[in-house]
This record gives structure tokens, sequence and C-alpha cells, in this order.
């Protein structure tokens, strides 16, 4: 039987390195993955590019990534946020390049990341600086955007529960981005809460399908 | 604000799917009559919201769009967020209430960033203003230098084009119409002439035809 839990945390990260795009899952404090991105703060990694609703607040979390220098590019829907002094310290310390998308326009550029399309057209940002410059298409006399599909090379997730084959199941809004980024990366991590033996999950409840996920670590593990 | 909040939840039809936005409209919920089983979603994943009882401890994983903590009320659905941006956009997002910097004549909303600032945080509004059937909008008549916000054109980035139906402030009810700002309703005291002297465009007296919510 497949097993895909891993430790230590640095073998489940294994294969990330300088330059990556990184999905992070999460809205909020709420579903991040911390135990990952502490591991990948303290990979000492540069110029990675990094792809989460929000930028972190404290010192936990994507907070982490900005605080140790990881970061050179963003791309959020929220990023500014009461508490979120690492990222502001990155941003207003030149070098981190901000795009600001469409919390919608996010979640439908990764699905076609995830699901191989080539991109997105939406009227979200019609008519805003968000849209300036960006192609334009008509669709049934509706001026729409065409926005570009977002891939990772890494996703990060957090769920609730997996099976050792990797199937996920999230907890209440803590979902969010999760199941999405897990689908949009060439390699996918998922932190949990608990790890449950092959047949466990009933194949109706399973929110991510295994063959998304790669490695599994567990939340309370250690550095 | 909890007048406007209450007449804007009194206005809200039986039964549809509400997103409230950050600010002054989450106080709306506080005011929703249970009997008329209005459903509050929230974009990061939430289809019958509510807000914490006296007592009741947060979960850290039911939180609303605000990242504050918040309840589920008895038939709830969680989504994650590509379905939940499918509901905005596809058409089961019944009303939207969102706050605002201003908005324009024409039904131009601005309410993500200010003229000026180099960064601003965009969060769902763009889709929720374009996606929602009816956006309405709940702000005070004017900012805290007493400048208007409804106005002839936005002066600050704008979040959706020609989007906003109805404007609930302190002062007035008003309409966006094609041929710009109708007052519904006046607060107890306000005359037109004074509304007239705060409002940055013009403003049309209601010449009946009171459209519903």
């Amino acid at each position: 039987m497949i097993d895909k839990t891993c430790e230590p945390l640095t073998r489940a990260l294994a294969g990330i390195e300088d330059g990556m795009t990184v999905l992070v899952g999460g809205f909020g404090d709420a579903g991040v993955p911390t135990r990952l991105l502490g591991g990948v703060a303290a990979l000492g990694l540069r110029n990675l590019t990094v792809v989460s609703n929000n930028c972190g607040t404290g010192e936990l979390g994507v907070a982490l990534l900005f605080k140790h220098g990881c970061v050179s590019r963003v791309l959020a829907s929220f990023p500014t946020q009461v508490g979120n002094h690492h990222f502001r310290r990155a941003y207003e310390g030149g070098g981190l390049d901000v795009e600001i998308v469409p919390q919608g326009t996010l979640v439908e550029r990764l699905h076609a990341g995830a699901a191989g399309l080539g991109g997105v057209v939406t009227r979200t940002g019609v008519g805003t600086v968000l849209g300036t410059g960006k192609p334009v298409v008509v669709v049934d006399s509706e001026t729409c955007l065409l926005e570009r599909p977002i891939r990772g090379d890494v996703a990060l997730v957090r769920a609730h529960l997996a099976d050792r084959g990797g199937n996920l199941r999230y907890r209440r809004s803590s979902r969010n981005f999760n199941p999405l980024m897990a689908m949009a990366a060439t390699l996918t991590v998922a932190e949990v809460d608990e790890v449950v033996g092959a047949g466990e999950l009933d194949p109706d409840d399973i929110h991510t399908a295994g063959v998304f996920v790669d490695r599994i670590v567990r939340h309370g593990g250690g550095a | 604000m909890d007048e406007v909040a209450a007449r804007v939840a009194a206005d809200l039809p039986p039964g549809v799917c509400v997103n409230l936005g950050i600010g002054l409209p989450t106080r709306v919920a506080s005011h929703l009559d249970p009997q008329r089983n209005i459903l509050l979603h929230s974009e990061n994943g939430i289809v019958g919201m509510r807000g914490l009882a006296a007592g009741e401890g947060p979960d850290w994983d039911i939180i609303d769009a605000g990242k504050q903590p918040v309840g589920l009320v008895a038939g709830a659905a969680i989504l994650d967020h590509e379905d939940s941006f499918t509901l905005i956009r596809g058409g089961r997002l019944d009303v939207a209430v969102l706050g605002a910097y201003e908005v324009s004549r024409t039904g131009d909303l601005a309410s993500w960033a200010l003229a000026g600032e180099p960064l601003g945080s965009v969060g769902g509004a763009m889709d929720i203003a374009v996606g929602a059937r009816r956006v309405m909008v709940m702000m005070r008549h004017t900012d805290r230098h007493g400048r208007p916000k409804l106005v002839q054109r936005c002066r600050h980035p704008v979040t959706a084009r020609g989007r906003v139906r109805r404007i609930y402030t302190d002062l007035a009810i008003a309409d966006v119409t094609p041929t710009g700002f109708v007052v519904r309703e006046l607060a107890p005291l306000v005359t037109l002439e004074h509304l007239q002297g705060v409002t940055g465009a013009e403003v049309q007296a209601d010449g009946g035809g009171h459209g519903a919510a």
C-alpha cells in the first residue's frame, strides 16, 4: 500500500529550490500550513514567487517567508492587514514585486493552471486599474479580460484528515484555497491533523483525491 | 449607522443569499429576522453564516471574510474557494451589501484602494461587485473630512463600473438611475437642499415609482 507520510520535515520539503513558485493554501489564519512554512523559511531559500490570498500576520505562516527574505514576488488578493509587519517591511524595503489579483480571478487562474487550460476570460476587473494592460476579449458582446493561468512548482496545503495514500479532508472554512492549490502544482505537500489507514476515509467523503498529493506531514510534528 | 443597518436588513427580501462586505455592512447581520431565512454568504466558503452567540467560544476554522470567528446556522454548507466564487459570479448571490469610498452617478463603485496609495487590497470585492445580482452600498454620506462620497466621477480606484443600484447612507436612500441619483427616502430632519449640499452630483427628488429592494 502506498504511504505518502514523510518525516522528518526536511525530507518532506526536499526539492524546493531558489526561484520556484510556491502556492500556499489558507485564508487569513484558517487553513494555513504553518509547520511546512516554518520549514521552508528555515531552508534559507531566495527569490521564491509566492501565491497566497494573504501575506501573513504575526510570527507564523507566510509571514516567516517575508521575515527571512525568501520572497521576491507575491501574488495575493489581500496583502494589507493589521499585523503583517514582515510583509510590510519586505515591501517597503524594495525588491518585492506585488501583484494584486482579485480573489475570484486568483481562484480561476489557479484552476486554469490545475486543469491545463490556456487562461481565464472574466468580467472581473474590466474598467479598473487591475485590468490595465491586460488583453481584452469580447464574448457575446460582453467585454472581458484574458487572465493567465497560475501553476506552482510546489503547493503547500493544510487539511484535517489524510489517509496514507494522500486522500484529504478539510475542516470548516479552513478548506478555502487548499483543494484548488493541491491540484495546481507539480509537487504537493499536505500538512494534516491526523493520518488514517487506507480505506478508513469513505471514498464519497474525500475532498482532494490522493493522486494530487505527493507527501504528507503531521501538523504537530517537529521542525 | 445602526438605524441604517436595520433598514437594509428590513429591505432584504425573504430567502435571499446575501454577502455583507467588511466594515459597516457587517452590522446588517445583527438586524436580520430569523423568520425570513436570509442566508449569509462569506466568500471564504460559507453559506449560512451567523454571528457567535453570547458566551460561544471561537472556532478558528470558522471565520468570515474579515477573518473574525463566526458560527454556522443549522443547514449551513462549506464550499471551497472555487465553488464560492462560482456562486458569486454564477448568479446565485442575490444581493451584495458593500461598503464604499465613493459611488458615482453612473453606479461606479470605488471601495478597495485609496487614490495615491501604492498598495491596496482588493479581496473578493471586484468579483462580488461584478457577480452579485443586485449590488447595494451602505456607507456614511460624507467622508471624515466632510467630503461627498456620492460623486459625479470616482476619484479613488474603481472596483467595478456601473454596478451599484442603491445606496443607503445616514442621510438618505438613493437609487442609481439612467438619469443619475434619485432620492427614495430622506432621514428624519434632512431636507433635499441639505442633501444636495453634501452630495457631489445632482440628487433628484423621487418622482414616484418607488423601486422595491
